[in-house]
């Protein structure tokens, strides 16, 4: 049994990669799976933070490349679910410390320890870590905020999806896209001072997997180190919630993409 | 400010002008993704012998590469100023 790889990426920076890594790593572990997420991004070591075990790290995944620590040593294991680990980035301004047989003896080793999913938060730009970071995945989720430069190096990362990875060069069939919208602000896209749900799907030319609106629960859970996804009262919770099970097959509505109704007693008094 | 201001159309909504932009990139950036490096470079040469002969602008040339089954086609079309004839001249050369 090999794990499904799936790697999240844009291309900008600050559109919230890593806040949708360790929500997607750990909605996939709060359905039963044995996930683990690592960090692609060499020197600036993030993932940690967000899932709140930036005090428990003592090897990292380029002490597991270069052999310098095992998997079972540098694997740190979620303090909520069993069965979510975290591997983080290693800190070294060596650009050149992951290599691409590297990161492949790590997911092979993955696999072999009876992971179903592991998901590989990759780096901005379209450099190097950008690169191995999807090479090996079968899945991409593009992470997109509904604004030009945004869209626009999501297309150009779509492009690259469709012909550099592994599968693409081997032939073994395209990998599975799923595009998701975050930071989107329904009043906004009333008033016509956003790009809609539907523009970004014309125009990059396929459908979102999900819409994660702009929440103030993001800033706090990762004040807290807390993925937002566990918080399940708040939209950009649920919303996470919603995108998971539909990767994981599940049809399920788009929520929170039109601006809340006003009640009677709202539109009477205001607020 | 006063009665003018008042009959002015309204702007047009900033997210209609994103999505006209983003089609035109977008589409733009398609079409030359994958091909060679060299093309722009070509193009610019080509634009510098045409104009030797006829005054023509850089949006007046236009280079598409299409891939087929085991070929690739390298499509050029020039569109000559008003006043001559004929108005256009295409000619394809494969590459690759």
């Amino acid at each position: 049994m090999t794990a499904e790889i799936i790697v999240v990426t844009s291309g900008k920076g600050g559109v919230g990669k890593t806040t949708t890594s360790a929500s997607l790593a750990t909605g996939l572990a709060m359905a039963g799976k044995k996930v683990a997420v690592i960090d692609f991004d060499v020197g600036l070591r993030n993932l940690d933070l967000i899932m709140g075990c930036e005090r428990r790290v003592v090897y990292d995944f380029i002490n597991v490349v270069h052999g310098e620590a095992t998997l079972k040593q540098s694997l740190i294991k979620d303090k909520r679910h069993d069965n979510l680990y975290v591997l983080a980035a290693s800190q070294t301004r060596d650009k050149d410390a992951l290599t691409q047989e590297g990161v492949e003896k790590v997911l092979d080793g993955l696999s072999e320890d009876g992971f179903d999913y592991v998901v590989c938060d990759s780096p901005a730009g379209i450099e190097k870590g950008a690169h191995l970071a999807m090479y090996f995945a079968d899945h991409a989720v593009v992470v997109v905020n509904p604004e030009v430069s945004s869209v626009r190096d999501s297309d150009r990362i779509l492009g690259l999806l469709a012909s550099k990875t592994r599968r693409a060069e081997r032939g073994e069939g395209a990998i599975t896209q799923h595009l998701l919208l975050t930071r989107y602000n329904p009043a906004r896209v009333a008033i016509g001072e956003m790009l809609s749900v539907k523009d970004v799907e014309e125009i990059l030319g396929i459908s979102v997997v999900g819409v994660i609106p702009e929440s103030e629960n993001v800033l706090t859970a990762s004040n807290n180190g807390i993925p937002v996804i566990v918080d399940v009262n708040s939209m950009a919770g649920q919303a996470y919630s919603d995108t998971v099970a539909r990767i994981l097959g599940e049809e399920r509505p788009l929520r929170f993409i039109d601006v809340p109704k006003k009640g009677f007693l709202q539109r009477v008094f205001g607020g | 400010m006063g009665i003018l201001d008042f009959l002015k159309r309204k702007p047009e909504p900033t997210a209609t002008v994103a999505r006209e932009r983003l089609r035109i990139i977008v589409a733009q950036e398609r079409s030359t993704r994958g091909a060679p490096d060299y093309l722009p470079m070509m193009r610019n040469e080509l634009l510098e012998v045409i104009k030797k002969y006829v005054h023509v602008d850089i949006e007046a040339i236009n280079i598409n590469l299409e891939r087929d089954s085991g070929h690739e086609i390298l499509e050029l079309s020039v569109t000559l100023p008003d006043g001559k004839s004929p108005d256009k001249a295409g000619s394809d050369a494969k590459a690759g």
